[in-house]
């Protein structure tokens, strides 16, 4: 006997998901999906952001990683609540484990809410996580050629970061056509070049994560 | 190494809707994959093995369906198949472009006993 199934693989997922995010609505807080290949600068993306906010708004950040507790530990240091994930080998977050961190994290005292993924530009893509915003950070030393290479991640981004730019007298890295090639395929998405080093373009990021915030 | 996980996903899936009608056997699952899903057909078989030792569904076979990334122009409208991630309109060479196919990942149906 054949059945019909049609059924997305990935929809238990995304029922858990969709949890999450009333979870999260209910708490008035904005949950953003960080997103990038390791060393692209996750981790520098939320300092930079908490020395800007902090004062303003309630930040809090759930750190995904394969494993070790390393940015938990450097970002714990800024007085933030974090909420460690260690995935054990998975090369991705999914919607279960980040609802068993939002379950350990002071949600009341959160308005805005880092999730930073496993650094990887293949299979996050794949997996809703309940967030609001999903991020991707690119960084110059990566080559302007990774949409092309990595399209899904590209086109399922609401924001891409281009990390690093203090590098551009060093590197081979065309700006314009980075974000010409991305805005191609994803014509909504929006480009802030950022120097987490040098603090460059941040408070660009830091106004368009308020205004979010401010719409909700 | 998301294969692991997705596998796992689809192997409940099956199980959940063979279960529905109490089927003693899964013989085959048909399974479309997007090409721009980054999904590994040979993986999935790979961990289908291990991860349905066991289930009423061992054993099944597993045939899958690849979809092909396809565009469409955003200047001049065509359809076409992006053979080549360049991005790149292969009759107005615009570069603006849709993906209308890639992304699937389901389970079409499944064959029970």
């Amino acid at each position: 006997m054949e059945i019909k199934v049609l059924k997305d693989i990935l929809d238990a997922n995304k029922q858990i998901a969709a949890r999450n995010r009333q979870w999260l609505d209910s708490e008035g807080v904005l949950a953003v999906n960080l997103m990038s290949s390791p060393g692209a600068g996750k981790t520098s993306l939320i300092l930079a952001t908490i020395k800007q906010l902090k004062g303003k708004i309630k930040i809090g950040v759930i750190e995904g990683d394969v494993s070790s507790s390393l940015d938990a530990e450097t970002v714990g240091k800024e007085g933030v609540p974090v909420v460690q994930i260690n995935t054990g080998g998975e090369c991705h977050l999914d919607a279960n484990m980040v609802s068993n961190a939002l379950s350990n994290m002071p949600l009341p005292d959160v308005e805005l809410l880092f999730i930073e993924n496993v650094g990887n530009l293949i299979c996050p893509a794949s997996f809703a996580l309940g967030e609001h915003k999903k991020v991707l950070i690119s960084s110059l030393p990566e080559g302007d050629d990774k949409p092309f290479k990595y399209p899904l991640m590209f086109d399922i981004a609401d924001v891409v970061v281009i990390n690093k730019i203090d590098l551009l007298p060093y590197l081979k890295f065309d700006t314009d056509a980075f974000s010409r090639a991305i805005k191609g395929i994803n014509k909504k998405v929006k480009i802030f070049p950022i120097s987490c080093a040098t603090g460059q373009g941040v408070q660009e990021w830091t106004s368009w994560l308020l205004n979010q915030m401010s719409r909700r | 190494m998301h294969e692991l996980a997705i596998t796992q996903s689809m192997l409940d899936l099956v199980l959940e809707q063979a279960g529905k009608v109490e089927a003693k056997e899964v013989r085959k699952i048909d399974l479309v994959i997007g090409e721009m899903s980054g999904f590994v057909a040979e993986c999935v078989q790979f961990y289908f093995d291990l991860l349905s030792k066991g289930t009423i569904a061992e054993g099944a076979t597993l045939s899958c369906t690849m979809i092909p990334t396809r565009a469409r122009c955003r200047s001049c409208g065509k359809l076409f198949e992006l053979k080549q991630f360049d991005w790149t309109c292969p009759y107005c060479q615009g570069n603006s472009l849709e993906i209308t196919s890639g992304k699937e990942l389901f389970v079409e149906s499944i064959e029970v006993e």
